[in-house]
C-alpha cells in the first residue's frame, strides 16, 4: 500500500525542539510522513516540513525528548499522512493521531484518505439550509445554526463553554427531528483530562456514546501532534459526513490551544512572527481547518463544526478570536458579567451573531415571523444596553419614560430570556420572545410591521387583558 | 521551452536552477502533475518561483518549465455566467467534489459568431469584429488583440463555433498574418491599452439610500470598505453585485467562505437585473479562491479579476469589481514575502504593499476604448483590519488610493442596524461631480439636504454625550428635537434590510422621495416647535410611525405615496397646532 519504505538511519545532524535536521540521502517529497524510531523501538509519527537538495527537516509530532543523532532510524512512507477509516469508528475513543485508545480492536480501514484534505469545490456546496435546534433561545431564535456552518463559541477560562457545547451535541435536533439526527465527534485539543472526562460522561448518560467518536489531544501530549489532532477528526468527519451520509457534528475544544501550538512550532522554525508572535500564515491554517465544514451537492450527509476557542484575558480583538471570526459564519460570545449574575447560558448577545442564519430560517424554514422578532429583540436590546450606559452615568430619575421602559426590558431580557433552567423548543423561544416586547410601546417596534404586532402582540395583549 | 530543477521547497515557495533562460513573472509548469507558477525573482542561474498550488509531495530533483510567456488568462465568451478558480480557470461540477491540484480544465461550449467585417476591412487593436452570444452570459462582442493591426483578409461566416476555432484573419502591412478567434490571452500584471481616461460622467447607482445619496461613487471610481468582522462586508459586497446599475459584475471572493460562493451561486440565477429584466447571473462573474485555497493565487486572484474587468470594458461596458477581501490579498503578499526572508515593512507586510495597492487602484477608470465605445471599471475593495483597528497598513494604504470611504461599524451592525456604514466615519470625494446627476433626477435640493442630514447625524453624536451626562429630558426642546430628527434619518433612512423583497433595491427616484418626505418632516418640525408645540407631541405622532417604515411599506410601483404621505404630514402637523390652542384654551 505504501509506495516507499525506505530506511535511513545515522543521517541526523542536529535536533532542535520538536525538529530533526537530517541530511538528505533518500528522495522524498515535501510533506511526506515518516516514522522516527529510537534506540528502544519505540515508534514517533513525524512529517517533513522543508526540503532541498542536502538537507530536509523532519517535524517529529510528539516529544523529541530521548533521541540521539545516531541512534535514531527514520522510515519514510513516500506520501502525506493519510488516515485510515471505517464505519466500525462510531463509539471508540483514539488518541490526538487517531490511534485507538480505549482497548478496543484497531479501527477497520475501509478508506484511507489524506489528513489535510482537499478544498472543497464550491460549485459542488450546496447552501446550507437546514435549522438545527440546539434548546437555546440566544442560539436558536437570536443566532440560528444550520446544518453544515461552522459557529463557535468564544469563551474565556471558567466560562460554561463546555457544559453548553455538550448540551448541543446532546440535544441538538433538526425541527420536528430526533435528538438522535447528529453523529457527534469530539475533539479535544490540549484539554485537561477532566474536561475530555466530563463529554464522555455526558454523552454516555444520554446514551449516544455509539454515535461518538472522541480524539484526545490531552494537554500533557505534545503541541506537535496538536495541530494535527483536528485534521484526522475532521478527516473522519468527513468520511463520516460525505461516504457514509452521516450527518457530522464537530465540537472542537480549545482551538486557542491549537493556536499556541501553531505559535510554539512556528519559533522553532524560525519563522518570522507576526502579529502577538502567531505566525502570518495563521489564517489560512486555521481556514484550512474550518473551511471543511459544508454540505455537498448530493450527498447525504453534511459537516457542522462548533469549535470552542477561549479568548485570551476576554479580549476579542486578539489574534485567535479576530481571525476566526473572519473565517467562520458568526460566533456565539459567553460573558463574564452574564456568567457572575447566574445567568445560564450567558451567552452575550449583541457581538453574536450567525451569518447563515438567513438562508435557514423564515418562511418554509421556521417561522414566517421569526427574522422580523429575531432583529426587534436585537434592535430593543441594543437601545436597552445604550440606556443603561446612560442611566449608569446619572441614575435613572433623568430618563424619559420610554427609555425606563427599554431599561426594564433589558433586566427581563437576561433574566427570562437569555436564562433558561431547561430545553426551550424553537417556540417557546418565540413566545418568550413577544412576550418581552408586549412591554414595550408599540410605537417603538419599527422593525415588525403592523401585521406581526396585530397577530402576535395586540391580540395576546387583548387576551390577556381578559384573561386576567 | 526552458527548463530548470528544483533544490528547495518551503510551502509555495521554490527554488530552481537552470542552465536556461527565465524572465520575471514568467508563467511556469511544476513537476509532474504540472502545478502552475510563476518566476519571482532571478539570482544567477537560480530562480525563486510561487507556486500557485498545493505543494505537498513536490521533491528536489523535479522539473520546472517556463512557458516563455508571463502569467495570462484567456479572455473570452465563455466567462460571464460562469465559477472560476484564482487563476481563471473554471470550476465545474464535472471536476468533483473537491478541487484537485494542476486541474486545465476547459469548458467545450460553442459561442454563436456574427462577423461585423468583411475581407479587405483595416482593423486597428481592441477593434470589434463580431458579436457574440452565449447561453450563460450576456451578448459580447468579439475583440482584436490589441497588439494586432491590419486587414482583415478571411472572417468566417455567422455560425456556432468554439472560442479556440479561427474565425478570422488579418495580414498586417508587412505581411505577418494573425488567425484570431473569439478568445486571446493577456498577462493579469499589465493593464490593458485604452484610447484615453474620461472625467466623470455619473455615479454608479448601488440601490442602497446610504451610500448613494450620502456617500455616492463615481462609476470608474473606487471605493474602500473596512470592517471588523461581524459589520455585514460580504452582506453589503454581494448587495452591490445584485443591485448596482454596472452592465457586468466581477465578484471575487479573495481568501473569503466557500459557503458564501455557493450562496451566490444559487441565488443569483434566481433573480432578476432591475435594469435590464434580465437573469442576474447572466451579467455576473465570479472568481473564487476561497480561505482554504492556495495562499499564492490568491494573490493573482486580484489581478486577474481586474484584467478580466478591463476586458469587458474594452467592449464598452461598465463594469464594477467587488473584491472581497483585499486584507486576505495583502496577507497573501506578506506570506510569500516571508518565505522569500524579504525585509519586513510594517506588521510584517512587505514594503511595497503601499504600490501594490496602487497599482490595482489606479486600473479603475472611465475611459474611451480602443474600440471608439466608452466604458469604465469601477473598483470595490473589502478591507478587514486585523482587531478592527483602521489604523492597521492595509487599511491606511488603501485610503490613500481610493476616493469614496465606507467605514462598517460594528456598534450598529450589533445593533442589526444594516447597512452598518457609519455616517460620520465614512467620506466620498466625488459628491461634486454627481450634483448634476441628482439635478437631472429631479432632486436639485440633494446636495443641500445631504449636508443638513450630516449635520444632524454630527449634532446626535455631541449630543448624546451631554445627554449622558445632564439626562436627555434635561435637553432644551431643540436639542431634543435634532435627537428626534437623527433617530428618524437612520431609522428610515439609513437603515435598509438587504432580504427584504421591497426594500433591498432603492431607485434613485425612490431615495430622491424618501430624502425629501424626511426633509420635509424635520422643517415642519421646526416650524411646529417655534410655534410652541410640545416637542413630546411631535415625537408621539402616529404617522412618524409610517415615515419610520415607510422603506419596508413603500415599493418602487408605488412612489406617489410618498406624496400622499407629505400632505398627511401636513395635515397632521395643522392638526398639532389646533391641539395646542385646544390646550392652552
Amino acid at each position: 500500500m505504501l509506495q516507499a519504505d525506505l530506511s535511513s538511519s545515522g543521517s541526523i545532524t542536529r535536533i532542535e525542539g520538536p525538529l530533526l535536521f537530517l541530511k538528505r540521502n533518500v528522495n522524498v517529497g515535501l510533506n511526506d510522513s515518516v516514522v522516527v524510531i529510537d534506540e528502544q523501538q519505540r515508534n514517533r509519527p513525524g512529517r517533513i516540513t522543508a526540503l532541498d537538495d542536502e538537507s530536509m527537516i523532519v517535524e517529529v509530532l510528539e516529544t523529541t525528548s530521548g533521541l540521539s543523532l545516531s541512534n535514531t532510524r527514520v522510515r519514510f512512507h513516500g506520501e502525506a499522512l493519510h488516515f485510515g477509516i471505517g464505519p466500525d469508528i462510531l463509539g471508540r475513543v483514539l488518541d490526538g493521531v487517531g490511534r485507538p485508545i480505549d482497548h478496543g480492536p484497531p479501527i477497520s480501514s475501509k478508506k484511507r484518505l489524506r489528513i489535510d484534505g482537499m478544498s472543497i469545490n464550491p460549485v459542488a456546496r450546496e447552501t446550507p439550509r437546514d435549522f438545527i435546534e440546539t434548546g437555546f433561545s440566544t442560539i436558536d431564535l437570536m443566532n440560528s445554526l444550520v446544518r453544515g456552518q461552522k459557529l463557535p463559541i468564544f469563551s474565556g477560562g471558567g466560562l460554561p463553554h463546555d457544559r453548553i457545547a455538550a448540551e448541543i451535541a446532546r440535544s441538538a435536533k433538526l425541527l420536528g427531528g430526533e435528538a438522535n439526527d447528529f453523529v457527534v465527534i469530539f475533539v479535544a485539543i490540549g484539554v485537561s483530562y477532566d474536561t475530555a472526562d466530563y463529554f464522555r460522561n455526558t454523552m454516555e448518560e444520554s446514551g449516544a456514546l455509539n454515535h461518538t467518536v472522541m480524539f484526545l489531544n490531552l494537554a500533557s501530549d505534545s503541541s506537535t501532534q496538536r495541530l494535527l489532532t483536528p485534521r484526522y477528526a475532521l478527516t473522519a468527519a468527513e468520511y463520516l459526513a460525505f461516504e457514509e451520509n452521516r450527518h457530522v457534528l464537530v465540537v472542537m475544544t480549545d482551538m486557542t490551544n491549537y493556536c499556541e501550538a501553531l505559535r510554539e512550532v512556528s519559533a522553532s522554525h524560525g519563522e518570522i512572527p507576526g502579529r502577538k508572535g502567531y505566525p502570518g500564515y495563521m489564517y489560512s491554517d486555521l481556514a484550512t481547518i474550518f473551511e471543511r465544514a459544508g454540505c455537498i451537492k448530493g450527498c447525504g450527509g453534511t459537516l457542522t463544526q462548533v469549535p470552542i476557542l477561549t479568548m485570551p484575558s476576554d479580549d476579542i480583538t486578539h489574534p485567535i478570536p479576530d481571525l476566526t471570526g473572519y473565517i467562520t459564519e458568526g460566533q456565539i460570545v459567553l460573558d463574564r458579567e452574564l456568567h457572575r449574575h447566574d445567568i445560564y447560558p450567558p451567552v452575550k448577545v449583541l457581538p453574536s451573531l450567525s451569518r447563515l442564519m438567513k438562508d435557514g430560517t423564515g418562511e418554509g424554514f421556521t417561522d414566517v415571523d421569526h427574522p422580523a422578532l429575531s432583529n426587534q429583540l436585537y434592535a430593543a436590546y441594543s437601545r436597552a444596553i445604550h440606556v443603561r450606559v446612560l442611566a449608569s452615568v446619572m441614575g435613572t430619575e433623568g430618563l424619559s419614560e420610554t427609555d425606563r421602559l427599554f431599561l426594564q426590558f433589558g433586566e427581563e431580557f437576561e433574566r427570562e430570556f437569555v436564562q433558561q433552567g431547561q430545553r426551550r423548543s424553537l417556540e417557546e423561544s418565540m413566545t418568550a420572545g413577544w412576550e418581552l416586547l408586549m412591554k414595550l410601546p408599540i410605537s417603538e417596534l419599527n422593525r415588525l410591521s403592523d401585521m406581526q404586532i396585530d397577530t402576535h402582540i395586540s391580540d395576546r395583549e387583548r387576551q390577556q387583558r381578559r384573561g386576567s | 521551452m526552458s527548463e530548470a530543477r528544483i533544490n528547495w521547497i518551503s510551502g509555495p515557495v521554490l527554488r530552481a536552477t537552470s542552465e536556461q533562460q527565465f524572465h520575471i513573472h514568467e508563467s511556469i509548469r511544476v513537476g509532474e502533475v504540472g502545478l502552475l507558477g510563476e518566476v519571482i525573482r532571478i539570482n544567477g542561474d537560480e530562480i525563486v518561483a510561487q507556486v500557485y498550488e498545493d505543494t505537498s509531495g513536490l521533491r528536489p530533483g523535479e522539473a520546472v518549465f517556463g512557458s516563455g510567456s508571463p502569467l495570462s488568462v484567456r479572455l473570452g465568451p465563455g466567462l460571464l455566467g460562469n465559477l472560476f478558480d484564482g487563476l481563471l480557470r473554471p470550476l465545474t461540477l464535472e471536476q468533483g467534489n473537491f478541487v484537485k491540484p494542476g486541474i486545465q480544465a476547459r469548458v467545450e461550449e460553442k459561442f454563436g459568431f456574427t462577423p461585423r467585417l468583411k475581407p479587405g476591412d483595416q482593423v486597428e487593436g481592441g477593434a470589434i469584429f463580431g458579436t457574440l452570444n452565449s447561453a450563460k452570459g450576456r451578448p459580447q462582442y468579439a475583440l482584436v488583440p490589441p497588439w494586432v493591426n491590419g486587414e482583415v483578409t478571411w472572417i468566417d461566416e455567422a455560425g456556432e463555433y468554439p472560442d479556440d476555432k479561427t474565425i478570422c484573419i488579418i495580414k498586417e502591412s508587412d505581411g505577418k498574418e494573425h488567425q484570431l478567434s473569439m478568445c486571446h490571452d493577456w498577462p493579469v500584471r499589465e493593464p490593458r491599452p485604452i484610447k484615453k481616461r474620461m472625467k466623470i460622467q455619473g455615479p454608479l447607482l448601488t440601490g442602497q439610500r446610504i451610500l448613494d445619496s450620502l456617500f455616492p461613487l463615481a462609476c470608474g471610481g473606487r471605493a474602500a470598505m473596512p470592517g471588523g468582522f461581524g459589520t455585514g462586508k460580504t452582506v453589503l459586497q454581494e448587495t452591490l453585485a445584485k443591485w448596482c446599475d454596472a452592465d457586468v459584475i466581477v465578484y471575487v471572493g479573495c481568501g473569503e467562505r466557500g459557503n458564501e460562493m455557493a450562496g451566490v451561486l444559487d441565488e443569483f440565477p434566481q433573480l432578476e437585473d432591475p435594469h435590464s429584466g434580465r437573469q442576474l447571473m447572466e451579467r455576473t462573474l465570479i472568481i473564487a479562491n476561497t480561505s482554504n485555497m492556495p495562499v499564492a493565487a490568491r494573490e493573482a486572484s486580484i489581478y486577474t479579476a481586474v484584467t478580466v474587468a478591463e476586458y469587458l470594458r474594452d467592449q464598452g461596458l461598465r463594469v464594477a469589481l467587488m473584491a472581497d477581501s483585499t486584507s486576505r490579498w495583502a496577507e497573501a503578499l506578506r506570506e510569500v514575502s516571508g518565505r522569500l526572508g524579504e525585509l519586513p515593512g510594517e506588521s510584517g507586510y512587505p514594503a511595497y504593499l503601499s504600490s501594490r495597492l496602487a497599482d490595482f487602484y489606479e486600473r479603475a477608470a472611465a475611459v474611451h476604448t480602443l474600440c471608439g465605445k466608452t466604458g469604465s471599471v469601477t473598483l470595490i475593495g473589502a478591507i478587514s483590519p486585523p482587531g478592527g483597528d483602521f489604523s492597521e497598513p492595509v487599511t491606511t494604504h488603501t485610503k490613500r488610493y481610493t476616493k469614496v470611504y465606507w467605514t462598517l461599524d460594528s456598534t450598529r451592525a450589533q445593533a442589526r442596524f444594516y447597512p452598518a456604514v457609519h455616517p460620520l466615519l465614512s467620506y466620498s470625494e466625488d459628491i461634486q461631480s454627481l450634483v448634476d446627476f441628482w439635478k437631472q433626477n429631479h432632486h436639485p435640493d440633494w446636495l443641500k439636504q445631504r449636508r443638513r442630514f450630516l449635520s444632524m447625524m454630527e449634532d446626535q453624536q455631541r449630543l448624546e454625550r451631554m445627554a449622558r451626562i445632564i439626562g436627555k429630558d434635561a435637553l432644551p426642546p431643540r436639542q431634543q428635537h435634532t435627537l428626534m430628527c437623527a433617530e428618524l434619518i437612520n431609522e428610515a433612512f439609513l437603515s435598509q434590510s438587504a432580504f427584504s423583497d421591497i426594500d433591498r433595491y432603492c431607485s434613485p427616484q425612490r431615495q430622491a422621495a424618501m430624502m425629501r418626505l424626511i426633509h420635509h418632516f424635520i422643517v415642519k418640525s421646526e416650524e411646529a416647535l417655534e410655534r410652541g408645540v410640545a416637542i413630546e407631541d411631535i415625537s408621539s405622532m402616529p404617522l412618524l410611525r409610517r415615515l419610520q417604515r415607510m422603506g419596508e411599506e413603500i415599493g418602487e410601483d408605488n412612489i406617489k405615496a410618498f406624496t400622499q404621505l407629505s400632505h398627511s404630514l401636513d395635515e397632521a402637523f395643522s392638526k398639532l397646532k389646533e391641539g395646542e390652542t385646544d390646550a392652552a384654551g
